[in-house]
């Protein structure tokens, strides 16, 4: 009977005021695809991240192939044959593939002269390019990593694992960025590597997904291990209940939309990003009253700078845009706030927040200078204050009191501040861009009953979404962008998975297959 | 102006350029691996007096009876010494202490110039110690005989050719060997470099020593190879100014010799025009006429390589290079009417220089992408 | 470095809060103090009696305390300068130049035109201010157009204030006063001249506006809507941008307010001393060290005061000891360097006596904007 590929037993890790991992016992076949799902925060990257080296653990043991083994980096890990592909790429995007794969491992020539010795590209080049050949995987070691695609960008991190020799290969969450189609492509690359000998762990929550591709399936919550078990023995409602304890509402219950009047026109609307690059080109789309769009589509499609447009942070190049029938597309970002719009942004922590500062603060980040927080030069405090205890209590954020830095909360907690002072005011469109990327599935339902609510009462919602589910949950009309292009609008009813991952691959639709929206 | 005017301009402007690139390659070996530097000017100055204290103890100790260079190789390895410590120092503060790495350099410039005015006041001014001397002028044989470049390029003082081969060391390093690999990664990004086993803080922690040895040797220029004593607070800016030829050199040893010397130019202008044999107003406007007309050539070249795309109006592009063009033909007739500059003036041409090209120059230049956080090891 | 959360404190702890914010600076100030000794014992001299004569020489005879408050009242103004530019994001080591300009004008207005009495002295005030407002507004306008660092501009403009200060009072110069040996200009008028708060003493009214300043200031940054876009650009100029704030304004209205302050500092002190003119030599050193008395501070207006007046005693009676125990002066700078170095690095204080740090205090960030990015 073959060795277990890998084994840990025990493991315990601890961080200040949480226990990410709580004696967890994992095992990985031979030759097996164990896929470890869990919710944002259950500890699946904490522990891959102790396996890898990166973290020591406070109590456990891993064993190799059967052999209890000590990793105290990841230099070692890879001796052992252990490689990780990171959610983050750990990729140097100035550099190139080559010089990204030799990285601590440097081939050198000529004179010994140690860290002053001549590099040998000539020879990396060649060994990653037979290398990727071999498992049929094609890079091309002199291209600079920037200017790959993200898929491309997987695939060098793939090879950058195997270069090392890795017999184990952790991926952690290499759907995120990566279209329907793309992540057939890369099931069919993970099914290769098993062929020709290698363990897979793959970390996800995409219950989909796991079922799609995995041998075994491993639940992580709150720090401990659920359950094991097999993809052909379970339901997508088991994993989530597993997932997250209690009955989860995989769709969220909405009536059907009632549209009113146009509230956002966008007119072939062409934005530059900061490379002077155009990334939206010629964008046409409205949003009425009442009723949810949502934009899918892979980040890097242009929906961040569409969206930075659409709140006046950054200059449009040409088009137009317009906010209640007024003309807004050179407005700076206090007028669209003053015009109605309310943006819950995708980087919480750079523009949602100031993290130094205290949530009342934060609650009144735009409207500081209005009435009643304002009279003439001066800042009211009391009504600083009593705004800030009726949102906390009104959009229940958890926190220790008003005074506390909004930095010291919970992600959830802190998009909840977000939401909270965008929604206080008078809103007519409410542009939110990946609302709940990185919360737990509570913060999650929050949100999407908030937006769904929002909808209700007759604000216009444009949803910016990269989670494909999100967007076929909540959407009333789903368009779909690409390459800085609205590909297609088309209704809720007529979208599923399979229509929408091919747009979002760039793969347009016969005009018989495009019904107009 | 003539040519020996032009010549012995060239050659001072390597001259005054050396301690320049030397300070940027400081700047250089810290930014690179992602930590800023603005206390190049207080290690610099460190540097300066070590290097005097060093070369007159040793040659008190030694009685006078060895060379005087010998002397003033132990100032000079005093000195390298003593500014790596002091970024050692620094290196602690930001990589260990986290503090805020612009407010880590304060400290050092604050407390170089306590401890050197310090020192002068007790210690150098009032035994009136005098200096060694100053390196000697090495001309490199049949080199330094070709006209005109042999006496700008092979007939300096030995630092200079020091600072020459280092810049070639430099550039050849930070590209082709794995030290320079690993200094790039750790910059750009941490945690990939961590990911394969590089230890981040210990390069950090090396390469901020090695570029205060730099300033250290920089500093040693000042006083070793030009005026041959210390005097408090003898730096005049040339860390700060060396930090802008670092931004404008893009980050690289040549690009930083390359400012450098364009900054080193404007100080020996300075200082030569001072000699009030020369209109200064003239030269000025000759000289800025050129580099303008230059600049405005590059500028038009850009925008009809680039087209739509570049944002440059057509008016500042056409209207630059003819308005070069008009002071270099003024600045060439000889009936141009003689107006005194102070000297005070013709010393601030770096100061005003640095401006200007930090305000053409630092939005579009990118640094180091990691640079100025301090790094988390979890 | 110790940075306070960035709301006011709030009422209800006082004491507790101000303890716990000057545990850290004081455990500095005498670790400093300690390390000083150190130097003065290897080449000595009695630190006791050193330190002693120090604190005669700042308090001990009314003398010394007008000395200690005349040496005080450009350390606060400064001080109070570098603080709000650093609660903008800002570094402003332009301080030196800011208050050459600032006493420049001053006095070119003070020996230039009549007034009467109260007015000239109002306009020279405004006058300084005016200056260094103007003068910090240019690496303000640059940065925030272009995104030139300001560290490096600031030095910049400290040197060529310095040196066509140097020229106009040189020997040839417009403002070099009539028949006289050394570079200085002529003595301000009367009119222009601040009030003395006792009679035959150095006392002048300075040491009123200072401390003024310092309240202003506190109330600016915690209690207007100015200070509200002020800190939060410094705080995050991201999240400033997205909040409507026009954060490129903002940089410059900082740097503008932070130069006047450094220019009232500068004309205060051409006004206020005898011999009520400008000379070389004036004033140099308090643009390096005020960013140590800020520091020192929590860069907080209190704070400030509270180590402008520090400083202010060690320089007022620095002179006493070194006339009783040979002490340079310049022990001074050492010590002062030493205090910035352990107060920016508090957790060397931290360690040496075991105190834990609080979750929201944390680094100052002034660095995130070097790379031309922003």
């Amino acid at each position: 009977m073959t060795p277990e590929a890998l084994r840990v037993r025990g493991i315990t890790k601890r961080f200040p005021g949480v226990v990410a991992n709580d004696n967890i016992d994992f095992a990985l076949a031979q030759g097996e695809i164990h896929a470890l799902l869990g919710e944002n925060g259950a500890g699946k990257t904490t522990l891959m991240n102790v396996v890898y080296g990166l973290y020591k653990p406070d109590e456990g043991q891993i064993f190799v192939k059967g052999d209890p083994v000590e990793i105290q980096g990841p230099k070692e890990a890879l001796a052992r044959g252990i490689g990780m592909v990171h959610q983050h790429f750990m990729l140097i995007p100035v550099m190139t593939v080559a010089e990204n794969l030799m990285l601590g491992h440097e081939i050198t020539t000529g004179l010994r002269l140690g860290p002053l010795a001549k590099v040998d590209r000539r020879r990396v080049s060649k060994e990653i390019t037979d290398l990727a050949s071999r498992y049929g995987l094609e890079v091309d070691p002199e291209a600079h990593v920037h200017q790959l695609s993200v898929g491309e960008q997987q695939r060098v991190e793939i090879v950058k694992a195997l270069y090392r020799g890795a017999e184990v290969l952790i991926l952690d969450e290499p759907t995120a960025v990566l279209t329907p189609q793309e992540t057939e492509d890369l099931f069919a690359v993970m099914r290769s590597l098993i062929e020709q000998g290698k363990s897979i762990i793959f970390i996800t929550h995409k219950l989909k997904e796991v079922l799609a591709i995995a041998t075994r399936i491993t639940v992580l919550r709150d720090g401990k291990v659920v359950g094991t078990t097999e993809p052909s023995k379970t339901t997508e409602a088991e994993l989530a209940r597993m997932m997250v304890g209690r009955e989860v509402l995989l769709r969220v219950e909405k009536k059907p939309a009632q549209p009113g009047g146009q509230v956002l026109i966008v007119e072939d609307l062409q934005v530059m990003d900061a490379r002077e690059r155009t990334v939206v080109r010629g964008v046409s789309f409205s949003v009425r009253a009442g009723e949810v769009l949502g934009i899918a589509g892979v980040q890097g499609n242009g929906q961040a700078e569409l969206v930075e447009a659409l709140t006046g942070l950054t200059p449009v190049v040409a088009g137009k845009i317009r906010l209640m029938g007024r003309e807004v597309t050179h407005a700076r970002p206090r007028i669209f706030t003053e015009t109605g719009a309310a943006h819950v942004p995708e980087d919480r922590h750079k523009h949602g927040l100031v993290l130094a500062y205290p949530v009342d603060e934060n609650l009144i980040l735009q409207t500081y200078y209005l009435a009643p927080f304002a009279s003439g030069f001066n800042i009211n405090p009391k009504a600083v204050d009593a705004n800030a205890r009726r949102l906390v209590r009104e959009f229940d954020v958890r926190t220790p009191s008003i005074e506390t830095p909004a930095g010291s909360l919970s992600g959830g907690n802190q998009q909840k501040v977000i939401v909270a002072r965008e929604l206080s005011r008078e809103v007519h469109l409410l542009i939110a861009n990946q609302p709940t990327r990185g919360l737990d599935v509570g913060s999650i339902e929050y949100i999407h009953h908030r937006i769904i609510e929002k909808r209700d009462e007759g604000v216009a919602v444009l949803l910016v979404s990269s989670e494909l589910e999100e967007i076929l949950n909540l959407s009333d009309r789903i368009a779909v962008m690409y390459g800085g292009e609205i590909l297609a609008v088309i209704p809720a009813e007529q979208a599923t998975a399979e229509r929408v991952g091919l747009l979002m691959a760039g793969v347009r639709e016969t005009p018989a297959e495009l019904i107009p929206a | 102006m003539d040519d020996v005017f032009f010549v012995g301009l060239l050659s001072l402007a390597l001259v005054k350029a050396t301690p320049l690139a030397l300070g940027a390659m400081c700047g250089l070996m810290c930014e690179r691996s992602g930590v800023i530097n603005i206390g190049i000017e207080g290690m610099m100055l460190i540097g300066a007096m070590m290097s005097f204290l060093g070369s007159v103890l040793f040659n008190d100790l030694t009685g006078g009876e060895l060379p005087k260079t010998i002397s003033l190789l132990v100032g000079l390895l005093v000195a390298m010494l003593s500014a790596g410590l002091i970024a050692l120092l620094h290196a602690r503060l930001s990589i260990h202490y986290k503090v805020d790495q612009i407010i880590s350099g304060t400290v050092i410039n604050l407390l170089a110039v306590g401890i050197t005015n310090f020192t002068a006041n007790a210690y150098i001014d009032p035994n009136h110690l005098a200096g060694v001397g100053v390196f000697p002028v090495l001309e490199i044989p049949i080199l330094s005989k070709i006209p005109i470049l042999g006496p700008i390029f092979f007939a300096h003082q030995p630092l200079v050719y020091v600072m020459l081969i280092l810049v070639a060391v430099v550039q050849y390093a930070l590209f082709n060997t794995p030290w320079g690999l690993r200094t790039r990664a750790v910059g750009e990004h941490p945690r990939a470099a961590d990911t394969v086993g590089i230890n981040v803080l210990r390069t950090r922690y090396i390469n901020v020593t090695l570029g205060g040895v730099l300033a250290g040797m920089a500093g040693a220029f000042l006083v070793l190879q030009s005026v041959g004593r210390f005097q408090k607070l003898m730096t005049t800016g040339r860390g700060f100014i060396a930090l802008a030829a670092l931004i404008f050199g893009k980050w690289t040893s040549v690009g930083a010799l390359a400012s450098g010397l364009l900054f080193g130019f404007s100080e020996a202008l300075g200082v030569r025009l001072q000699l009030g044999d020369v209109n200064e107003l003239q030269a000025l406007t000759l000289l800025s006429g050129i580099g303008i007309f230059l600049l405005g050539l590059v500028w038009l070249i850009a925008k009809l390589v680039r087209g739509k795309d570049d944002k440059r109006s057509l008016a500042l592009v056409i209207g630059t290079p003819v308005v070069g063009a008009v002071m270099v033909a003024s600045g060439l007739l000889s009936t141009f009417p003689k107006i005194e500059i102070p000297i005070q003036f013709l010393g601030l041409l770096p100061y005003i220089l640095t401006i200007l090209v930090l305000a053409g120059v630092v939005g579009r230049a990118i640094a180091p992408a990691a640079i100025g956080k301090a790094y988390e090891k979890q | 470095m110790t940075e306070p959360s960035e709301a006011a404190p709030r009422s209800r702890n006082l004491p507790g809060l101000i303890l716990s914010r000057i545990s850290i600076p004081l455990l500095a100030i005498f670790t400093a103090l300690l390390l000083s000794s150190l130097v003065m014992i290897v080449s000595g001299t009695n630190p006791i009696e050193a330190y002693l004569a120090l604190a005669e020489g700042a308090f001990g005879t009314q003398v010394a305390i007008v000395e200690t408050l005349i040496k005080a009242t450009p350390f606060i103004l400064a001080g109070l300068g570098i603080a709000l530019a650093f609660r903008g994001g800002l570094f402003n080591i332009g301080m030196e130049g800011q208050l050459f300009v600032g006493s420049v004008a001053a006095v070119l207005i003070g020996y230039s035109i009549e007034l009467p009495p109260v007015i000239h002295l109002i306009v020279a005030l405004l006058a300084g201010m005016v200056g260094g407002a103007l003068w910090a507004a240019i690496p303000g306008y640059l940065k925030a157009r272009t995104g030139a660092h300001e560290v490096i501009t600031t030095i910049m403009t400290n040197f060529i204030a310095l040196r066509v200060i140097n020229w106009a009072i040189g020997v040839n110069g417009p403002m070099r006063a009539p028949r006289s040996v050394v570079p200085e200009t002529r003595a301000v008028y009367e009119t222009a001249r601040l009030p003395l708060l006792i009679s035959d003493s150095r006392l002048h009214a300075g040491i009123i506006l200072a401390l003024l300043a310092a309240v202003v200031v506190y109330w600016l940054l915690w209690r207007t809507v100015i200070g509200f876009e002020i800190r939060t650009v410094g705080a995050n100029p991201s999240a400033a941008r997205y909040a409507g704030i026009n954060v490129e304004l903002n940089i410059v209205r900082t740097m503008a307010f932070s130069g006047a302050l450094g220019g009232l500092a500068g004309a205060i002190q051409v006004l206020g001393l005898a011999p009520y003119n400008f000379t070389t030599g004036f004033n140099v050193g308090y643009g390096f060290d005020s960013i140590a008395v800020a520091v020192l501070g929590s860069i907080h207006p209190f704070g400030v005061t509270l180590a402008a007046i520090l400083f202010g005693a060690m320089d007022a009676g620095a002179r006493l000891m070194q006339l009783r125990t040979k002490v340079p002066v310049d022990i001074i700078t050492i010590v002062q360097g030493l205090i910035l170095t352990f107060v920016a690095a508090n957790q060397i204080i931290r360690s040496i006596y075991r105190i834990r740090e609080r979750a929201e205090e944390g680094p100052v960030k002034l660095s995130e904007l070097w790379g031309g990015r922003g």
